[in-house]
C-alpha cells in the first residue's frame, strides 16, 4: 500500500514557546482509517491542522499525494477534505448552498447531481433547503462532513466527528466513515471516543505532549498491549483466598463465587495452566472459566502513562 | 504558483454578492434615504444660500462628493464585514484550507465588495436627479474613478477586517479615520474656497485626490490635476495589494 501523506520530521513550536509538536514522522496509506488519539492538547489537532493548511509548521515537510504542502500547495490541498472540531457554518446560508460554495473554492465545475448524491448519503437531502442555523448539532456536523466531500477528495480527516453527537448519531456517522473507506478515501480522524477508534480504525497513532509515540495496527496494539482478564467460577464459595495462592494477585468476588486474574498476552508464560493445577490442588472445584481483554482506553492510559519513543509508521 | 483558481474567485464573489441581493431592501434603502437627507440639509437649506461654486449650481456640486463618502463608506464596510464575518463565525477555516491564495480571496471579496458600493453609488446618482440637474461632462472617467476608488477602498476595508479582533474595531476604523477625511475632503466644498493654510493642510488629505478627480470627471473642475488623482488611486491600490499580500504570505491574524 503506498503512502498518500508523508509526514517527516513535523514540529511545531508556538511564539509563546509551545512545543506542540516535536519531530512528527508519519507515513499514512491510501485507503486507511487511522485514528490519532491523545489527552487534550497532546498535538491531535495541530497535526491535522498543519497538513490542512491551517498551522504554519516550524520545522519538518508534509508532503499529499507527493505534493508539498508548502511548495505545491494548491495540488495538495486539493486532495484534501477537512470537517473541523468546531461547528462552523454560515448561520443564514442554506445546507446545498453551503455544499455548492465549498466545491467551488475547490475549483470544480457546479455538479448538483454529485451534490444531492452526497446530501442523500448523509441524509441530509430533505434539509437542503434549511438554513444551517436551523439544523440539530448532528446535522450540523453532517453539512461540514458534506462540505469536505463536495470536491471528492482522496484523504478526509475527521476532527473530532462524533464530539457531542448522541448515540444513534454517533452510529450513523460510523456508517458513513465506513462507506468512505469503501470508496477508498483515506481517513484520519482525531477521538476521544476510544471505542471509536476500536470500532473504525485500522491503525491508531497515539499522541501524548507533541510526540507520536507509537502507529501500530489496531488488532496488533490490542493484542500487544492488551492485558486480559481470567475469570475463574468456583463451584462453591471462598471465605478468604487460600494462603498458598496469594502470591498470585488473585482478587476473590464480595459473593466469594469467583477469582479473577490478570495476565499480559506477551508473556512467555501466563501462568493459566499452573494457576489450574494450583486451583485443583487445593481441591477449589472449578465450574467455568472465561476471558476478557482489556479496552482500548485502558490501552491508551497505559501508554501515555509510560511514554515510548518508538514509533512504527 | 499555478494559475488562479477562477471558480474559486466566483464562488466567493457569488456567496458576498448573494448576501447583499437576501437584503437588497436595507443595503440600498439606507444609503438613499442618507442621500435624500444630505440634498435636503446641503442643497436645499444650505444650497439655498451658495448658488453656485465656480459656475455650477451648489446642489449639483455636492453629487460627486455625495457618490464618494457613500462609496469610501460602503466599500469599506463591505470588504471589512465580508471577511471579518467568516473570522468570527470560524468559517474562514474553508478559505486557508482550500487551494485559494490571496489573489482568489482579494478578488472575490473585494470584488463583491467594490461591485456592491458601485451599485449603491450609481442609485444615488439616479436619486439626484430628482433633486439637481447634473451633467456628467466625461462619463467614461466618472465610470472609471468610480470603479477604482470603490476598489482602493475595499481594498483598504478587507486589510481593516483582517485586522479586526472585534466588531468594535471593525467599526472604529471608518468612522474615526474614513468619514472625517471625506467631510474634509472637499465633498461638500471646493478646496480653493479654504484659506491659504488650510487648502494646503486639505492637499495632505487623499481622499481630497479622490473627491477632485470624480468632480473633473463631472463638470471639469478639479482642486488638482486629473493625473494626480489617478496616480494617488493607483498607488493607493498597489499599497494595498501588498500589504494584503504580506498578510497571506506571513499568515498574520489568519493562521497560527
Amino acid at each position: 500500500m503506498s503512502a498518500i501523506i508523508q509526514i517527516e520530521n513535523l514540529s511545531k513550536q508556538y511564539d509563546s514557546g509551545t512545543k506542540a509538536l516535536s519531530d512528527v514522522s508519519l507515513d499514512i496509506h491510501e485507503g486507511e482509517i487511522i485514528a490519532l488519539l491523545g489527552p487534550n492538547g497532546a498535538g491531535k489537532t495541530t497535526l491535522i491542522s498543519v497538513i490542512c493548511g491551517l498551522v504554519v509548521p516550524t520545522g519538518g515537510t508534509v508532503r499529499v499525494g507527493g505534493h508539498d504542502i508548502r511548495t505545491d500547495w494548491r495540488a495538495a490541498r486539493k486532495l484534501i477534505g477537512l470537517v473541523p472540531q468546531e461547528i462552523a457554518l454560515e448561520p443564514f446560508e442554506k445546507v446545498i448552498n453551503c455544499v455548492r460554495f465549498t466545491r467551488g473554492l475547490y475549483g470544480e465545475a457546479p455538479d448538483d447531481a454529485y451534490v444531492e448524491q452526497v446530501l442523500r448519503s448523509l441524509a441530509l437531502w430533505d434539509k437542503r433547503d434549511a438554513m444551517t442555523r436551523e439544523l440539530s448539532g448532528g446535522m450540523k456536523r453532517r453539512v461540514l462532513i458534506a462540505k469536505a466531500l463536495s470536491h471528492r477528495p482522496k484523504v478526509l480527516f475527521l476532527d473530532e466527528p462524533t464530539a457531542g453527537v448522541d448515540v444513534a448519531l454517533r452510529r450513523e456517522m460510523w456508517e458513513v466513515v465506513d462507506q468512505l473507506r469503501r470508496e477508498g478515501v483515506t481517513i484520519i480522524l482525531t477521538t476521544h471516543y476510544l471505542e471509536e477508534a476500536e470500532e473504525m480504525a485500522d491503525r491508531i497513532g497515539v499522541i501524548n505532549k507533541g510526540q507520536l509515540l507509537l502507529v501500530r495496527p489496531t488488532a496488533e496494539l490490542m493484542g500487544e498491549f492488551g492485558k486480559k482478564t481470567l475469570t475463574v467460577e468456583l463451584i462453591d464459595p471462598l471465605a478468604a483466598i487460600p494462603d498458598a495462592l496469594e502470591d498470585r494477585g488473585l482478587r476473590l468476588s464480595a459473593d466469594g463465587r469467583s477469582l479473577a486474574y490478570e495476565y499480559d498476552t506477551r508473556a512467555d508464560r501466563t501462568g493459566i495452566a499452573r494457576l489450574l493445577g494450583d486451583l485443583a490442588g487445593q481441591g477449589i472445584m472449578v465450574r467455568d472459566v472465561s476471558t476478557r481483554q482489556s479496552s482500548l482506553e485502558e490501552v491508551f492510559m497505559t501508554l501515555v502513562a509510560e511514554p515510548r519513543q518508538e514509533v512504527t509508521a | 504558483m499555478s494559475g488562479i483558481n477562477w471558480p474559486g474567485v466566483w464562488a466567493i464573489f457569488h456567496h458576498e454578492m448573494t448576501r447583499f441581493f437576501r437584503t437588497i431592501m436595507q443595503s440600498l434603502l439606507s444609503p438613499v434615504v442618507s442621500t435624500v437627507l444630505y440634498f435636503v440639509v446641503f442643497g436645499a437649506a444650505i444650497g439655498g444660500r451658495i448658488q453656485s461654486v465656480e459656475g455650477v449650481e451648489y446642489g449639483a456640486f455636492i453629487v460627486p462628493g455625495l457618490m464618494m463618502l457613500t462609496i469610501l463608506q460602503q466599500s469599506v464596510s463591505n470588504a471589512s464585514f465580508g471577511i471579518y464575518f467568516p473570522k468570527f463565525s470560524g468559517t474562514i477555516y474553508e478559505y486557508l484550507v482550500s487551494p485559494v491564495g490571496w489573489i482568489e480571496v482579494t478578488l472575490g471579496f473585494v470584488g463583491a465588495a467594490a461591485a456592491k458600493a458601485v451599485l449603491i453609488a450609481l442609485v444615488i446618482l439616479m436619486t439626484s436627479f430628482f433633486f439637481v440637474g447634473v451633467h456628467i461632462l466625461h462619463p467614461f472617467w466618472m465610470l472609471a474613478f468610480l470603479v477604482l476608488t470603490a476598489l482602493g477602498f475595499s481594498l483598504l476595508g478587507f486589510i481593516i477586517g483582517l485586522w479586526a479582533k472585534s466588531f468594535e474595531q471593525l467599526q472604529i476604523v471608518p468612522m474615526m479615520v474614513i468619514t472625517p477625511l471625506v467631510f474634509l475632503g472637499g465633498a461638500f466644498y471646493s478646496a480653493d474656497m479654504l484659506p491659504p493654510f488650510w487648502e494646503g493642510v486639505a492637499k495632505l488629505n487623499p481622499v481630497l485626490y479622490l473627491v477632485s478627480g470624480f468632480r473633473w470627471s463631472f463638470f471639469g473642475l478639479a482642486d488638482v490635476p486629473v493625473g494626480v488623482s489617478l496616480v494617488a488611486v493607483a498607488l493607493m491600490i498597489a499599497v494595498c495589494c501588498a500589504a494584503i499580500r504580506w498578510i497571506f504570505a506571513t499568515g498574520w491574524r489568519l493562521r497560527e
